[in-house]
């Protein structure tokens, strides 16, 4: 055990750990609004609006994260003269681009199932009492339908969101150096595999904790009205 | 040679796209459309590496079936040690599914492949021996992925033993079982009702995260595609051609599924 590389590394840890908690957050958040769009979608009686949604999350929950993020990353090489056409080269020649519109829209396919349970298990006496009331369309979505959605599907988003912080490490393969980039390129400087490697584990195993407890934060907080102990 | 059964899978992708619009699963599209099919033809030629893909397909299958065996055993062996009353089998347990849940899988395969033998050597440099230890990538990855499953697959028995109704349970004591015997007896076959689904949901997550034993050079799907895609400068076509193979193998898994849990839950009345 080499302790003094595992402490010589740190500050690139630093750096490595601020990188993946951002492309954590970054598509989190834009995969969230995106997920309850496709999701709305997916309920949606219009084949034109549920197909489209159906086939876009069985491709990306049917389908590694791996190949598409080299689908996107490498794959849109043989469309860079279109792509430069359109303006849009600037953008998928850097890696960062890539590794993030994967994790976002492979988030935004798991997530978006999710939500699906959730509304598909909205009691249907809260929505006549939205309709009573004489809401209807976007209204009754946005006051009844998603907030009660979300509440049913938190746990499970919980779980998505630590998935996803995980998958970021796959962005290390595409030479971003997160916290699993860091240690790839420490270790093979340094050949302190198992040091760096368990450290980089710990690492994670904290993050991922973290990541729960703020969600169970939260879940205690949208079913504050809920629970009969009104903390 | 290489390129026959190419083109049958070329065929198939195609002529899968065009029976639906003309009924038929082959035939030539009309004259003013044969640019376009030619353009699609075009994209899709893996000029000779379709076979390669298709071998690839196989060994992805054989890691995930090797995996998924392992992590059959283990999640049982965990589930059953985290149901017990004996402390340390529990606790230990309870460590194996929380440390390995929460730590992606690509940090445990690059932990195991390069990790593993550097510790073997230093613990051999500790007694003085000089040992140089080269791990197969297929075992690695397939124990690996196994090892992080089977902490998955432990969650899944878990629910399935509790789901098995007590009283059950309690007959089994009544009759004079021992608790082994129950176990084996009432506890194991009924539980298994219960745990389809969610073993279902374990192989299909398994069967995506092979893909990443690609990182240690093992040719399988993944890998195949990658060296296809640097020989023919084709990477979007190599990649959507073995992602498309990747929802095969998870379109057939599904139905596979829907059989078992069928078959499993022929015994049980429906109201």
């Amino acid at each position: 055990m080499d302790i003094d590389v595992i402490l010589d590394t740190l500050p690139k840890f630093w750096d490595g750990a601020v990188i993946t908690i951002e492309m954590t957050a970054i598509s989190v958040t834009i995969g969230f609004f995106l997920a309850i769009l496709v999701a709305v979608m997916r309920t949606s009686k219009s084949p034109l609006l549920w197909m489209p949604s159906y086939g876009f999350t069985f491709y990306f929950r049917g389908t590694p994260l791996l190949v598409q993020l080299f689908l996107i990353y490498y794959g849109s090489g043989q469309f860079q003269e279109f792509l430069s056409n359109v303006g849009l080269w600037t953008f998928f020649k850097e890696a960062w681009f890539c590794a993030l519109l994967t994790l976002t829209l492979n988030t935004t396919a798991y997530s978006a199932e999710i939500f699906r349970g959730g509304i598909q298990g909205v009691t249907f006496g809260e929505i006549e009492a939205g309709r009573a009331y004489g809401m209807s369309g976007v209204k009754l979505y946005r006051r009844i339908i998603i907030p009660s959605a979300l509440r049913i599907a938190w746990p499970a988003y919980t779980n998505e969101v630590v998935f996803l912080l995980q998958a970021t490490s796959l962005v290390s393969i595409i030479t971003l150096m997160d916290l699993t980039g860091v240690a790839r390129v420490a270790s093979a400087r340094t050949f302190a595999f198992y040091e760096l490697f368990l450290t980089v584990a710990l690492i994670y195993l904290v993050l991922v904790y973290v990541i729960i407890f703020v969600f169970k934060r939260i879940e205690r907080r949208i079913n504050a009205h809920l629970s009969s102990n009104a903390a | 040679m290489q390129g026959i059964p190419l083109q049958a899978v070329l065929t198939f992708f195609v002529g899968a796209g065009h029976s639906r619009a003309g009924g038929r699963a082959f035939h030539l599209p009309p004259a003013h459309q044969t640019k376009e099919f030619f353009k699609v033809i075009e994209f899709l030629d893996l000029e000779g590496y379709g076979m390669l893909l298709l071998k690839g397909a196989r060994l992805t299958l054989a890691v995930g079936v090797v995996s998924m065996v392992i992590a059959l055993f283990l999640g049982l062996v965990a589930a059953l040690c985290k149901l017990s009353r004996f402390k340390l089998l529990s606790v230990s347990a309870e460590l194996y599914t929380t440390v390995i849940r929460g730590v992606p899988e690509l940090v445990l395969i690059l932990l195991v492949y390069y990790g593993g033998p550097t510790v073997v050597q230093d613990v051999a440099a500790l007694w003085g021996k000089d040992l140089y230890v080269d791990l197969n990538p297929f075992f690695a990855g397939s124990v690996t992925i196994g090892f992080i499953y089977g902490a998955f697959a432990t969650e899944v028995y878990r629910g399935a033993f509790l789901a098995v109704p007590k009283g059950e349970l309690e007959a089994g004591r009544a009759c004079g079982m021992s608790p082994w015997l129950t176990v084996r007896r009432i506890h194991l076959p009924q539980m298994w009702r219960f745990a389809i689904p969610g073993l279902g949901n374990v192989w299909m997550v398994l069967i995506k995260a092979t893909a990443l034993i690609s990182i240690i050079q093992l040719p399988e799907l993944m890998r195949s595609a990658d060296v296809a895609a640097r020989s023919i400068r084709k990477p979007f076509s190599c990649f959507f051609i073995a992602s498309l193979l990747y929802l095969g193998i998870t379109i057939l898994s599904l139905v596979f599924q829907q059989w078992a849990e069928k078959r499993a839950d022929r015994g049980v009345r429906r109201e």
